[in-house]
């Protein structure tokens, strides 16, 4: 009798295993509030559509080296994998994304507008959806600097205005911008100056006057714990992490704008999925990354959606009830002075100029 | 009697030799033994020896030019790359006509990604050119030199050449150079330039500190040991527990609460201060540096050192040094001449295990390393999560096992394999 019973559950386990996979996707993002923003705005909602069961995988940030075993190992396991652009660019190299046709596969903006003009620039690979515009800036102690609150990028090499440590990402992407910015660099000629060997060495330089006064961050949530802390009086993060310090934790810190760096973050579907999973992803990718869906995470979540489109519709906070738009990188008054992450140049110089970063910082 | 003068072999009671026999019998279960270890044979060698050898055979694998642009390969044969002159016409036609099948099956940025290992620029110089020669005709089109040289000028570069040509070969010794701060030229094996030196530095810190935590292991956990397998029962049970708890406790938990213990604004620095023992604006930097690491490491590595040596000081009989001391020896002299000799093979698998477990380590260097106190497997994590240099991670990978397995042989040597216990 018992063996009866437990042969028909495993019968049943096993039927309903086989329905559900015929209803799930697997979708891969960052975790934390930033997955959380996207259940909330992109998730739920699509589940109560379609009846799809969408399964999490926090994986990101190992999400271009897992792509390739998967890939090597003939088994993708993954439909929709949330990427920043940079790696986005790299799987569309390596072929292991697919290539999107953004005017018949995405959903063009309510007046009529195609989602290429609507994506505009932002649109850097041909295998990328664009979903969010954050930046990397700077967050500064308020109680630390005095009556003399920096407002300019280069007060992070002002050793005698603002003494104390400073925190900044362990790899050369962005600082290296930054140390020529405030090394009497136009912005102009940043990349041009950094494709030199001599420009590099003069980047190291200024960044070698702050060298022993840096605390090098290789997670995104070590500048808020930092600043939190008050072991630096400034730091570099993204700038959502900087909104969470400031309007939710309520701790003594500001944004510095200037000079922000930024970055994209969206989607890619890896290449080589079946045709039915493949058509499920185009399906989510399209109602996903529509007009309201994108100005739908930015309640939740300080960045900006990617689509010009879905600038106006971006409302309240949704639990703390404040105005999102002048927290978002994109604001007029937050973005007097920005950068645009250099993917072009980065996809070549990266290893080349890792390789000497990673030699000086072990000096 | 008549037995023993016969001559001849000794036979079995079937009539074979006896020794024939006895090998026979002998084989058939050295092969019983082996069917029954079969499973665990097999699985051993696909779930271990094939992925490691696989992961190996990266570190010299080096198809992808080859592949991707076979008749330029064999073009480039004939042409010198020292004379310092553009190849001629044939070598671009057939560039042209590999890099269309190439763009086809979207090869063309793989390689540009991995020649761009070597040559900076080459990662967009495939993938721009790429667009555009697309659109060319392998027959009308012809010739494609300048037009090559006018879509990008880096085709005009004899440097591009050179760099295919030396990188051309199917089977390369550049992943393993490259990992000793070398790289393969057309001239030749030459050293890096002085600032791109890293990961000969990154070994020799790798080395230097797993021995010093290794050390500082035994050091530590000596003491605890005795304790563990002297004291009365009751008591050491309630130490095994302290010992285990961590053990037990997540590594990134442990390692997240040495950064608050040890940071400037943390507990110990706060102590300190408030005792009046450091001064407020020089707190100490114990924290994103070799101090950080090896504080961290010890602690985490700290039970893999115990329990082995717990195990092996339970086995010494008390006896021993109760005859030494019965025959006036003094304390110390019980303790270094009697009770030490019989712990060293405790010492040695505990170090054994946490020197090659520290060798490997790579998430709490990240973590509290700051930029002296990073692992060369820190690298090669870079190299495999991050600039997908798979065949430098391998070289890598390759030479770090080299590395534990010399050091193996060495201790072996030295103090003898057959002298470590696990209890």
């Amino acid at each position: 009798m018992k063996v009866t019973k437990t042969t028909l559950m495993a019968g049943a386990i096993v039927a309903v295993a086989g329905a559900a996979s015929a209803e799930e996707m697997t979708i891969v993002s960052w975790g934390g509030a930033y997955s959380k923003s996207q259940l909330k705005a992109y998730h739920e909602p699509y589940s109560e559509k379609t009846g799809v069961t969408i399964l999490n995988d926090d994986s990101s940030a190992e999400a271009v080296a897992k792509l390739r075993a998967m890939n090597e190992a003939g088994n993708v396991t993954w439909d929709v994998v949330d990427v920043v652009a940079a790696d986005a660019i790299r799987l569309c190299d390596e072929g292991l994304a697919l290539e999107i046709d953004f005017d018949t596969q995405l959903a063009p903006a309510p007046d009529g507008t195609s989602a290429s003009d609507d994506f505009g620039d932002l649109l850097v690979s041909d295998c990328f959806i664009p979903q969010i515009v954050y930046s990397t800036t700077f967050g500064y102690r308020t109680d630390l600097v005095g009556d003399n609150p920096p407002s300019d990028i280069c007060a992070v090499f002002d050793l005698e205005t603002y003494p104390g440590k400073r925190s900044l990402e362990k790899r050369p992407i962005n600082n290296m911008e930054w140390a020529l910015l405030c090394d009497g660099v136009a912005k102009d000629d940043v990349y041009d100056v950094l494709a030199t060997p001599e420009g590099q060495d003069q980047a190291l330089a200024k960044l070698g006057t702050i060298k022993d006064n840096v605390v090098w961050w290789s997670a995104g949530a070590d500048t808020p714990q930092l600043l939190a802390d008050g072991e630096v009086i400034m730091g570099s993060t993204y700038n959502g992490r900087l909104f969470s310090v400031i309007e939710e934790q309520k701790q003594p810190v500001a944004m510095l704008w200037d000079a922000q760096v930024f970055d994209l973050d969206g989607w890619i579907i890896p290449a080589g999925l079946s045709e039915e999973r493949q058509k499920r992803a185009l399906d989510y990718i399209m109602f996903a990354t529509d007009t309201q869906r994108l100005a739908d995470q930015a309640k939740y979540i300080s960045y900006g959606p990617a689509r010009a489109s879905s600038a106006p519709l971006v409302g309240q906070h949704a639990d703390l009830g404040i105005d999102m738009a002048p927290h978002m990188p994109t604001d007029p008054e937050n973005a007097k002075n920005t950068f645009l992450y250099n993917y072009e140049f980065w996809a070549d110089y990266r290893d080349d100029i890792d390789a000497k970063f990673q030699a000086w910082l072990a000096q | 009697m008549t037995d023993a003068t016969q001559s001849g072999p000794m036979l079995a009671a079937d009539g074979t030799p006896l020794k024939k026999s006895l090998a026979r019998s002998l084989r058939r279960r050295k092969l019983r033994a082996l069917a029954l270890i079969a499973p665990l044979l097999l699985f051993v060698l696909l779930s271990f020896v094939v992925p490691i050898v696989s992961m190996l055979f990266r570190s010299v694998e080096n198809g992808i030019v080859a592949q991707t642009l076979p008749l330029t390969v064999v073009e480039l044969q004939n042409w010198d790359a020292e004379s310092g002159e553009l190849p001629d016409e044939a070598l671009y036609a057939a560039f042209t006509k590999d890099m269309i099948a190439a763009i086809e099956a979207k090869e063309h940025t793989k390689l540009g990604t991995r020649l761009n290992y070597e040559q900076t620029g080459m990662s967009s110089m495939f993938r721009k050119s790429g667009r555009k020669i697309k659109r060319l005709d392998p027959e009308a089109d012809a010739p494609f030199k300048e037009k090559l040289i006018e879509i990008h000028d880096g085709w005009g570069d004899v440097d591009t050449w050179r760099v295919i040509k030396t990188h051309a070969v199917p089977i390369t010794n550049g992943y393993f150079l490259n990992a000793v701060d070398m790289r393969r030229t057309p001239e030749g094996a030459q050293a890096q330039p002085e600032d791109k030196r890293i990961l000969i530095k990154l070994f020799g810190r790798t080395l230097f500190m797993s021995l010093i935590i290794t050390g500082s292991c035994i050091l530590l956990a000596y003491p605890i040991s005795y304790l563990l397998a002297n004291l009365p029962m009751r008591v050491s049970n309630m130490l095994m527990i302290l010992v285990l708890l961590p053990f037990w406790t997540s590594l990134l938990v442990r390692t997240s609460a040495w950064k608050v213990m040890l940071q400037q604004q943390g507990v110990i620095n706060e102590t300190l201060v408030w005792l009046g023992l450091v001064a407020d604006d020089a707190r100490l930097v114990i924290i994103n540096n070799q101090f950080g690491t090896i504080i961290a490491m010890t602690h985490i590595l700290l039970p893999f050192m115990i329990l082995p040596m717990y195990s092996v000081m339970q086995t010494i009989p008390p006896y021993y040094t109760r005859a030494a001391k019965s025959m006036g020896a003094t304390n110390w002299t019980t303790f270094w001449r009697i009770y030490f000799p019989q712990s060293i093979p405790g010492i040695g698998a505990g170090s054994i295990l946490v020197f090659i477990l520290a060798i490997g380590y790579y998430i709490t260097p990240e973590i509290v390393g700051g930029t002296k106190g990073v692992f060369i497997s820190n690298r090669i994590a870079y190299h495999i999560s991050s600039s997908l240099n798979w065949g430098l991670a391998a070289a890598l990978g390759t030479i770090l096992l080299a590395v534990v397995l010399l050091l193996y042989w060495c201790y072996d040597k030295i103090v003898g394999i057959d002298n470590v216990k696990l209890g």
